[in-house]
């Protein structure tokens, strides 16, 4: 049994540290997120200089050969800095289905551009019906010739404005909640028929809505069998929990830092309010969940590459887990901070902003809860 | 033992259900307090106070309504049901009940009229940077110099300041041995010359808080309430009124309201969520919490019709309250599933420039986030629990 890291980590983990330290402290961040794009292309840029955008694909593709011990690495020290930039759509959902996935011919197309920083990706998985149910699908891929046409709404994609491409589920046969049927696409934002409406997000991020108007794609949008891309989603939506628990453990980790040290400092009733034991205890429990989130991180992308079942019950874990701790040490932390954890001029708020939706995003605790009961 | 109300009370709630249903702004309807301008704040105050009901639980010598207990309370009631704007709580709540208490008749004569007519917009001028929970700790300095205090120091979280035409405002008059000594309560003209408002702008993107800088701010002695250097009685007793509307039984219920119909719009697997069994029973306990809550103001209520006062009791419904509103809007935010994440700004959705999912989901993680505040304000939870402990418990 072994839980440290290698070398190769290590150095990867002071590499992107230092990154962020240096170019993306808060003021930084709250300039991007106000910029009328949201995001810093040159950070982008510089990303893939860094090499975090080659980490998880194999060598041959132009890759660093990473697992997703690499991945929760570069996640959890970017989650330090509340990095906007689309790491988890570009490379986690959609490089990770490409890698995984996708055909030879396709990776050579798409890869190269993912991972010089010139092509940036997102996933448009969920539905306005659909809640968390990945198969929850009324878009429709109707077969047309050697192609498809796509017809229907994606809902709530997250880092969509900033993408050029788009990986689409559709249903190709079945019912609308059958898992069978389902089918992902590489679909070009600029494709005729394809409409977005953009906005921001309440973590800082950007999103939008998407309309396919008879997209017309072609045999080589499809990736995998036809009607058996569901696995390949709820594989992908596991690994992005591995990548979405590392993140929340670093704002945790933040958070937790900020209030000790704020307590430390701040004085009422002539004594710093770190002395009342109710406080003291407080900021125990917030240790506590933060290190029961770091093991469950650690436990779900050691799990990440074992059987399906195996790997559904790691990640639905690890996300009630992180869900909760992310929700006490949140709130906790701005309690805590008081009336300056209310701020938008302090951090402490961003992050639980951020905390929050993490709670939604890939299924909330009570959805995660019954898939592990299932699993 | 019996918690029927007479049928006099009936028939006042009868009353006064009409009385909002046919002279409510229809404008107003539905509006978030972040999407109100300073008129939109004062319509519905102004309406009450054409109508005699705007300050009920004042006597009635200054404008109050003489209702019984029970009628204040089922006015507050059929208000929250309805949705209605309150009247601002920094006149009618705050101070008036200060002024009519502890003020000379020079000051009764011009400071009341104003909060009644919703002329004089006041704004509380309490903590400062290092003076929250801790409220005696506050070290804004007036000086007296011939018939004027001349006032320098720096107020934060000042609510709707930006808004307001006078500031009640505690400052130290002496530095003394024990710190609630030396604390006097002043009233100051905002467009005095010295007084500068910056906004705070909050996490949900709000600006409802205020920091006031006062720099070599004049005050005419006269407004001065009470006497110089005992002004942390009038503090207190301001504070115990804060407390007292805090449970906010009957919106919360509205909000619960809300929230089902929320839920029951919202499909889980093609079933609406609030039919489904982890939400519907989330929905209960809060309910049946809410019910706990709602049975101890009435007791509390019972017990001030005989004559007592609110007493330490009232730390309760605050946490409770609280707690509840905050689970509340976190249900409702996790209610609309993926739709929590659009950034809505309140203005634009009113109008609904940006339509981005159901109507129902927009702002509610904003609700949420700015509902966070209630367990800091008006006394942190703890320091409400430490009351309880001290006052209750004797520990």
């Amino acid at each position: 049994m072994d839980f440290s890291f290698t070398e190769e980590q290590t150095l990867l983990r002071n590499m992107v540290q230092s990154f962020v330290q240096d170019n993306y402290d808060f003021d930084t961040r709250m300039k991007i997120i106000r910029s009328e794009e949201g995001m810093s292309r040159e950070i982008w840029q510089q990303f893939a200089e860094l090499g975090l955008l080659a980490a998880p694909f194999s060598e041959e593709l132009g890759g660093l050969d990473g697992g997703p011990i690499e991945t929760m690495v570069i996640m959890e020290e970017l989650a330090r800095g509340l990095v906007v930039e689309p790491y988890m759509p570009t490379v986690v959902l959609c490089g990770g289905i490409l890698n995984r996935h996708a055909s030879k011919e396709q990776q050579e197309t798409h890869l190269p551009s993912l991972i010089a920083g010139e092509s940036i990706w997102a996933l448009a998985y969920s539905e306005p019906q659909g809640r968390f149910n990945l198969a929850d699908i009324v878009t429709s891929a109707k077969a047309d010739g050697a192609g498809f046409v796509l017809n229907g709404t994606k809902a709530v994609v997250q880092g969509g404005p900033w993408a050029d491409k788009l990986i689409v589920s559709a249903r190709v046969s079945g019912g609308q909640r059958d898992q069978d049927g389902v089918s992902l696409f590489i679909v070009d934002k600029s494709a005729a028929g394809v409409s977005t409406q953009d906005y921001p997000t309440v973590d800082g991020g950007r999103a939008c809505e998407v309309t396919l108007e008879n997209v017309a794609v072609g045999a080589d949008a499809l990736i995998g069998e036809a009607g058996k891309g569901f696995a390949i989603l709820d594989e992908a939506i596991d690994y992005g929990i591995g990548a979405l628990s590392a993140e929340a453990v670093g704002h945790m980790k933040q958070l937790n830092d900020a209030t000790v040290e704020y307590c430390k400092t701040r004085k009422q009733f002539g004594v710093a309010i770190g002395s009342f034991q109710v406080l003291q205890h407080r900021m125990v429990d917030m240790f506590m969940e933060y290190e029961q989130s770091v093991s469950m991180t650690y436990m779900v992308n050691m799990k990440l590459t074992e059987s399906e079942a195996e790997r559904k019950k790691a990640a639905s874990g690890a996300k009630v887990q992180i869900g909760k701790s992310g929700r006490f040490v949140g709130q906790q932390a701005v309690q805590l901070h008081g009336g300056m954890g209310m701020t938008e001029e302090l951090n402490v708020g961003h992050y639980f902003k951020r905390l929050t939706m993490i709670d939604t995003q890939f299924g909330n605790v009570d959805h995660h809860l019954k898939r592990f009961a299932a699993a | 033992m019996d918690v029927e109300f007479a049928p006099e009370d009936a028939a006042f709630r009868e009353e006064v259900r009409s009385f909002i249903e046919e002279n409510y702004p229809k404008h107003l309807i539905g509006k978030d307090r972040g999407d109100l301008s300073k008129e939109d704040f004062l319509a519905w105050h102004r309406i009450l106070h054409t109508k005699g009901w705007v300050a009920p639980s004042w006597p009635e010598e200054f404008g109050g309504t003489n209702w019984t207990v029970t009628q204040k309370y089922i006015f507050n009631e059929e208000s929250a049901r309805f949705g209605t704007i309150p009247p601002l709580p920094f006149g009618v709540g705050m101070l008036g009940p200060v002024i009519y208490t502890f003020g000379n008749q020079e000051q009764k004569d011009w400071v009341l009229p104003g909060i009644l007519s919703g002329d004089t917009w006041w704004c509380q001028g309490y903590s400062e940077p290092g003076a929250g929970s801790d409220l005696a700790s506050l070290k804004t300095k007036a000086v007296l110099e011939g018939d004027e205090y001349v006032v320098n120091g720096h107020k934060i979280w000042t609510t709707l300041a930006q808004h307001a035409d006078w500031m009640f405002c505690l400052v130290r008059t002496t530095s003394g041995d024990k710190r609630q000594d030396g604390i006097s309560f002043l009233l100051i003209d905002m467009n005095t010359p010295g007084m500068e408002v910056r906004p705070i702008i909050t996490i949900d993107g709000g600006h409802e808080v205020n920091e006031v800088f006062l720099t070599d701010v004049r005050v005419p002695a006269k407004n001065l309430v009470g006497e110089q250097d005992k002004g942390w009685t009038i503090a207190k007793f301001l504070l115990g009124n804060e407390r007292s509307g805090i449970a906010g039984v009957a919106r919360s219920k509205k909000a619960i309201d809300r929230l089902r119909d929320i839920a029951r719009g919202e499909l889980e697997d093609g079933e609406p969520l609030l039919n489904t069994a982890d939400f519907s029973k989330k929905i209960a306990e809060l309910e049946i919490d809410l019910t706990a809550l709602e049975y101890t103001e009435l007791r509390t209520l019972a017990s001030e019709s005989r004559g007592k006062g609110p007493g330490p009791e009232s730390s309760i419904l605050k946490i409770k309250g609280t707690e509840i509103q905050q689970r509340i809007t976190e249900l409702t935010m996790e209610a609309v599933g993926n739709y929590a994440s659009p950034w809505v700004p309140a203005a634009e959705a009113g109008d609904n420039y940006l339509t981005i999912g159901p109507d129902a989901s927009h702002g509610v993680s904003q609700t949420y986030f700015n509902n966070r505040k209630t367990s800091i304000y008006g006394g942190s939870n703890e320091i409400q629990r430490n009351i309880i402990a001290k006052m209750v418990l004797g520990l």
